[in-house]
């Protein structure tokens, strides 16, 4: 392992943490999505890193492409039923 | 926000805890691994002649443990029935036409997606791919398509819709049957056939997948049509 290795496999980790942490806490829907996604990606750097590539394409295509699909399908079905619901109201 | 300082105080507290105590325990973990894992990896070379593949996991998935492959095609379908039974398919209206760029990039993209989905599922022989991953691109495709010009990827209640979406445990099962029928253990593939029905398998499992995912994208259950 070189310095360069350490340095990037550190970088890798502690982004990681941080996308995680972002993914389960605070306030805004979308943003959880997009740090879940984003930390799906940086997981499949990481199983390349530890010389996984199978793990590392499931990961990127199914556990963060089609997961992050699923998730923000569901959010725009959120939405739009907040939306029409906010319509409901105001008619009444 | 309406929890008093207290309730907020214990809980942080509590949860530093917890996060501690488990950090503790996963570090206990990696320091007793022992310092050179045996595991299966030398009985899975030694068998790798016999499978009829030259990746390891692909050997594993589709032969040595090819039962558990099968069980996970099968709750894929659950899965999607699940999503049937819910209601049906209720794609939220269009509000704006997708620009000429999008479309045309998307209309470049769905052929190059499907060709590099071929490429992966042969991939899966020799090297890091398979059927999994091969379909979840098919579709990232479909998705891709739902979103920007959906007219163009009718999604029905079909005979034909419903074929692709068993073909992947269909064809899984039919093998294991006809291996019974020849007097062979189930999903115990002979060594001269074996490459050719794992990507027979695998074939139709990538096709399953990926109609399915797009299905779980699109929600419920699509209208009647044929």
């Amino acid at each position: 392992m070189t310095p360069f290795d350490w340095l990037f496999d550190g970088l890798l980790g502690i982004t990681m943490l941080w996308l995680g942490l972002r993914a389960v806490s605070g306030t805004v829907l979308l943003s959880n999505i997009l740090s879940f996604i984003g930390l799906g990606m940086l997981m499949a750097l990481a199983w390349v890193r530890l010389s996984a590539p199978d793990v590392a394409l499931a990961e990127a295509a199914l556990g963060s492409g089609v997961t992050g699909a699923l998730l923000l399908a569901a959010f725009n079905r959120l939405q739009s039923d907040k939306h029409s619901q906010g319509k409901h109201h105001d008619k009444e | 926000m309406t929890k008093s300082d207290p309730v907020r105080l214990i809980s942080v507290v509590l949860t530093l805890l917890a996060v501690a105590v488990i950090g503790l325990l996963l570090a206990w973990a990696v320091f007793t691994l022992p310092e050179q894992a045996v595991g299966l990896s030398s009985m899975v070379s030694d068998r790798m002649p016999e499978s009829g593949v030259n990746a390891e996991v692909t050997a594993i998935l589709l032969n040595f443990r090819s039962y558990d492959t099968l069980l996970e095609l099968v709750v894929l379908l659950v899965a999607l029935l699940g999503a049937w039974y819910l209601g049906k398919m209720h794609l939220s209206p269009e509000d704006t036409k997708p620009g000429l760029v999008l479309e045309g990039l998307v209309r470049f993209l769905v052929p190059v997606m499907i060709l590099v989905t071929g490429y992966i599922l042969w991939l899966g022989s020799h090297a890091a791919g398979g059927a999994f991953q091969a379909g979840a691109l098919l579709a990232g495709a479909g998705v891709l398509m739902l979103v920007v010009s959906r007219e163009k990827l009718p999604l029905r209640d079909s005979i034909q819709l419903r074929i692709l979406l068993v073909a992947g445990p269909a064809v899984f099962t039919l093998v294991a049957g006809a291996l019974v029928l020849v007097d062979k253990p189930m999903l115990q593939y002979p060594r001269q056939y074996a490459g050719s029905l794992i990507l027979l398998i695998e074939a139709a499992s990538t096709l399953t997948i990926g109609i399915t995912l797009t299905l779980l994208f699109a929600g419920g259950r699509p209208h009647r049509g044929d």
